[in-house]
């Protein structure tokens, strides 16, 4: 088979062309998962119907109108998100086995971090979507004037995905090449969310019932944020072993 | 400095060595065959040098650089067992996808002339799945060979393509060799390696049984390497 030449600028060995910046490198990994996804529709469409179906069956088993029920309803809500989160977080990685495309990705000039933060934030974007529907879909189930709160609420929504979405990011990768990953991942992810989760619980909690976050919330504001910064700062160091073993 | 360098290099899967003590070089311009039956250490080897895989002792240096190394990276194309290449998106989009990471500076312009040059242009947008095993083999290799590597690594590259895939690949590594590049392939039918190779390797239980030129006698005889060291020859060799 005769190959055309290319057109333009020999190829030469040796001549190296420009690197992406870390950031440009994410975000070419980030469009590429969001594509991929959008297109397939596997996690997003399974996270979401998951999502509504607890949201459903917590509202049954609890009686809505009560106080009691309406004061963990922010345990309810970040239990939702997690669990729907995990549906996502598994697709991370395992969406590279097929034709063995995580090694083409290993082999190119991107970063194991750059790698690891563009996933997530393809999956903070999704996971968001996914609780950007359910919180309308709560606020009818529970009778909580969510709306009220709505900006601080979508921040603390926004910090806690961020948390859990960087744990599962990295322990997806740990867990691609196991053949119960679906299993694994949960098992392994859960507790270590705990102080995430507890922090998100605390400070959604009086967001959903309309009140704003008093001084005593701040302990746990810190709490998230401290979680996140120190979970995004291990996982950037750490990814790259988790990758190339 | 030969742009592949492994030094004293070990692999241990558990308790069981997969690579013993490999050393070997491949000077510019050279195309070495590297040669074994199933479990030899072939495509563990292979995974080192491309930096996927860490060596458990030895180093590896790719351009004097450590395989992991982003200049080492940007050296290597790579063509494994899988085509590395999105289903769910098109053509276009998979080869514009590594044009980028690889930080070319038109990733549309390169994409187009790869998607042309393995005659691909005219289903640019048209998704991965939808193509037949050839058309994805040929887009594979255009993958491996976007950014312009001076190092080729190429695990089992004949196997399973189709005549026009494996006519593209030959005139490609052809060409690569004309160029001075550097190719290092693993492979089991041997016809088709050794009339590229201009040195050969031969692994043995994870062991460097043999490296040095290609010679006429390999050429002729093509199992010759294998029953000289014992080894049962290939089915398809």
């Amino acid at each position: 088979m005769a190959v055309p030449a290319l057109r333009g600028a020999p190829a030469r060995a040796g001549v190296k062309p420009p690197r992406l910046s870390f950031i440009r490198q994410s975000l070419t990994i980030a469009s590429k998962d969001l594509r991929s996804e959008l297109r397939t529709k596997e996690a997003i469409n399974a996270s979401f119907a998951f999502a509504i179906v607890i949201l459903l069956l917590f509202s049954f088993a609890f009686e809505p109108t009560q106080q009691q029920t309406r004061e963990m309803s922010g345990g309810l809500l970040w239990l939702v998100f997690a669990f729907a989160g995990a549906l996502i977080l598994n697709r991370s990685f395992a969406r590279e086995l097929p034709n063995d495309c995580l090694d083409a990705l290993i082999a190119a000039p991107v970063s194991g971090a750059a790698l690891f933060f563009g996933k997530a934030l393809a999956n903070v974007a999704l996971l968001f979507a996914v609780e950007l529907v359910s919180l309308p879909v709560f606020g009818i189930f529970y009778n909580v004037p969510w709306m009220q709160q709505f900006w601080p609420l979508v921040g603390i929504v926004l910090l806690g995905t961020w948390g859990i979405t960087v744990i599962g990011t990295v322990f997806s990768a740990m867990t691609v090449n196991m053949r119960l990953r679906e299993l694994m991942l949960p098992m392994l992810v859960y507790p270590i969310m705990i102080p995430g989760l507890l922090a998100a619980v605390q400070l959604t909690t009086p967001l959903v019932m309309g009140q704003p976050l008093g001084a005593d919330s701040m302990i746990w504001l810190r709490l998230l944020v401290a979680y996140d910064v120190i979970f995004t700062a291990l996982a950037l160091a750490l990814v790259e072993t988790v990758l190339v073993r | 400095m030969n742009p592949i360098e492994a030094a004293g290099v070990w692999k241990y899967y558990g308790d069981f060595p997969a690579l013993r003590d490999i050393s070997f070089g491949v000077e510019s311009g050279a195309c070495m065959a590297l040669l074994g039956r199933n479990g030899a250490g072939k495509t563990t080897l292979l995974r080192i040098v491309a930096g996927l895989a860490h060596a458990t002792r030895g180093e590896v240096r790719i351009c004097g650089a450590g395989a992991r190394d982003t200049r080492a990276r940007l050296s290597i194309g790579v063509l494994g067992h899988g085509i590395s290449l999105y289903d769910e998106l098109t053509a276009y989009e998979n080869l514009a996808l590594f044009a980028r990471l690889y930080g070319l500076s038109d990733p549309s312009k390169r994409a187009m002339e790869w998607l042309e040059r393995t005659a691909l242009d005219r289903v640019k947008d048209g998704r991965v799945r939808e193509f037949s095993r050839g058309m994805r083999q040929r887009l594979a290799v255009a993958r491996a060979f976007l950014h312009d590597p001076s190092v080729l690594l190429l695990d089992e590259p004949f196997t399973a393509l189709d005549d026009r895939a494996i006519a593209l690949l030959q005139s490609l590594l052809r060409d690569a060799i004309g160029e001075g590049r550097t190719i290092l392939i693993s492979t089991h039918q041997l016809r088709e390696a050794l009339e590229l190779a201009t040195h050969v390797a031969l692994l043995v239980r994870g062991r460097l049984a043999y490296t040095g030129e290609r010679t006429e006698q390999m050429l002729e005889d093509t199992g010759w390497l294998y029953r000289h060291y014992g080894e049962p020859q290939p089915a398809r060799a």
